[in-house]
């Protein structure tokens, strides 16, 4: 890490926080209209014991269907991929299923599991961010060339190991495209049921309290706490790409 | 003599939508050991089946395919293949690219004498120094000859090569060739070459064999006798450029552009 890769990317965090303080003040708006900078760090300083507690919440939440939804995921994505029929059959429900908009199932889970708090917003989660990476391991593994597979089946490997050694390594790029999209969605889910579940926990909570009260520099302190934790979970997947395809990374030439 | 490859009257038909398309009926190859067969024909003329067949990828819909005295039911580990496409796999270095194979097949070698083996080959092949490096950062000539070391790193008796300097430029191509002659010196295998490039053909191989167009038969047999040490230059004598012409004529042939 040198200086610029750290100084560039605080200089402009700290420009944008002086531009938005500026705008409030310019215009007069008074903090229900738009919180500034300033109003947000003792909003967050009055609730910081919930914040680490319903943060904690949100991110395991979070974490735990974004799990689910890779081992769901890439076992719908590994049986479309390898079979024919299956993908023929599978593909037209799973596209349907995704077409429709979460916000939508979200009370429905509500209600079907009510006060099942810590279920239902996992639940959400994994629903919300499968389909990414069940469709990406698909087409990974049914495009798989067939030579790829010739090496070693000429040499009468079982079809494990030709999944093992070649088709799940060679699809790891594609996975890890979509689980970057997927953690996004996970965080998504995981807060729109945290918002709209009454006695719940999590930072989506903490957002529907501010909202309740009135308590607007809050609900602005809860976006950044979520942005921030959006970022941490964007790059600890992008931390292990590096790690697990990294060779997919090709150097500037 | 006893031949290691024995194809005997061979027929097969790709189950299509608009019907059966046969694309191998007749085809007869022998291949002694320590033979190397080049196979040339027109194009989509079923060569490549030839080499699945060979390989125990898949089963003739008549005929029989011998290898080494055995009736081929499936895939066997005594076969090494390459392609046009070196598939090497990009998250592997090259030197764990060659010793793939040893993974799969058991050889009896330890760790350190596998990896010795495969140390040896790149280095036969001019390639020593790039063991630790990416396929990515390869060229396409570097790249092919690394396939090649994967395919006989297990010691194989046939070795199949699926067009594997079809790809190249020419320069890079003939390179190779002589890379293949010291490979062969080396390392004996039986070798079954298909390729479409009939200076290729006469260059590496000791018999060459024209498929008539689709569905194929063995429609000429030449024997190839270049003497000495074969050099670029050997293609551009008189024996070499009767030999060329005369399988420029039977190519023609079997396209249906000359009676024969």
């Amino acid at each position: 890490m040198t200086l610029r890769q750290i100084g560039v990317p605080l200089a402009a965090l700290i420009l944008f926080g002086l531009f938005w303080e500026w705008l409030v003040w310019v215009n007069g708006w008074p903090n229900y209209k738009m919180a500034s900078p300033s109003d947000i760090w003792p909003a967050f300083w009055k609730f910081r014991g919930l914040f680490f507690e319903y943060g904690w919440d949100t991110l395991w939440r979070t974490v735990v269907g974004l799990l689910l939804s890779v081992v769901f995921g890439v076992f719908l994505g590994m049986i479309m991929g390898l079979s024919r029929t299956m993908r023929d059959a599978l593909y037209p429900l799973l596209v349907g299923f995704n077409a429709i908009p979460k916000a939508t199932v979200v009370p429905i889970i509500a209600l079907m599991f009510v006060g099942q708090h810590d279920m239902n917003t996992i639940l959400i989660a994994f629903l919300i961010s499968f389909f990414p990476i069940a469709v990406s391991v698909s087409i990974g593994l049914s495009t798989l060339e067939p030579e790829y597979r010739d090496i070693l089946a000429s040499l009468g490997a079982s079809k494990f190991t030709i999944f093992w050694k070649i088709a799940l390594p060679k699809t790891l790029p594609e996975f890890f495209g979509a689980l970057k999209v997927a953690v996004t969605l996970a965080f998504i889910g995981t807060n729109l049921m945290e918002i709209v579940e009454p006695h719940g926990r999590g930072l989506g909570h903490l957002f529907d309290s501010g909202k309740i009260s009135a308590d607007y520099p809050l609900m602005f302190a809860v976006l950044i706490a979520l942005a921030l934790m959006g970022i941490v979970l964007y790059y600890v997947v992008v931390a292990l790409e590096k790690v697990f395809a990294g060779w997919a990374e090709r150097n500037p030439t | 003599m006893s031949n290691l490859i024995d194809i005997k009257g061979v027929r097969h038909a790709y189950k299509t939508p608009s019907g059966p398309l046969p694309v191998l009926d007749g085809l007869e190859l022998s291949v002694p050991e320590g033979g190397f067969v080049a196979v040339v024909g027109p194009s989509g003329c079923g060569k490549s089946t030839l080499t699945r067949l060979v390989a125990g990828l898949m089963k003739p819909d008549a005929g029989e395919v011998w290898l080494h005295g055995e009736l081929v039911k499936g895939p066997k580990s005594t076969v090494g293949m390459a392609f046009q496409n070196p598939v090497l796999l990009e998250w592997r270095t090259i030197l764990q690219n060659v010793m793939l194979p040893l993974e799969i097949v058991s050889t009896g070698m330890s760790k350190r004498e596998q990896e010795d083996r495969a140390r040896h080959l790149l280095d036969l092949v001019g390639l020593s120094g790039f063991e630790d490096k990416r396929p990515s950062e390869l060229s396409g000539g570097m790249r092919q000859r690394a396939s090649l070391c994967r395919s006989i790193v297990h010691k194989p008796e046939v070795l199949i090569l699926d067009e594997p300097f079809g790809a190249l430029d020419a320069f890079t191509r003939e390179d190779l060739w002589q890379t293949m002659h010291k490979v062969k010196a080396e390392e004996p295998f039986t070798g079954v070459l298909i390729t479409h490039d009939l200076r290729e053909s006469i260059f590496l191989a000791d018999q060459v064999i024209v498929l008539s167009g689709r569905p194929a038969k063995t429609q000429y047999v030449m024997d190839v006798h270049l003497t000495g040490e074969r050099d670029i230059e050997m293609l551009y004598t008189p024996e070499s450029a009767d030999a060329l012409n005369t399988l420029r004529q039977q190519i023609r042939i079997a396209q249906g552009r000359e009676a024969a």
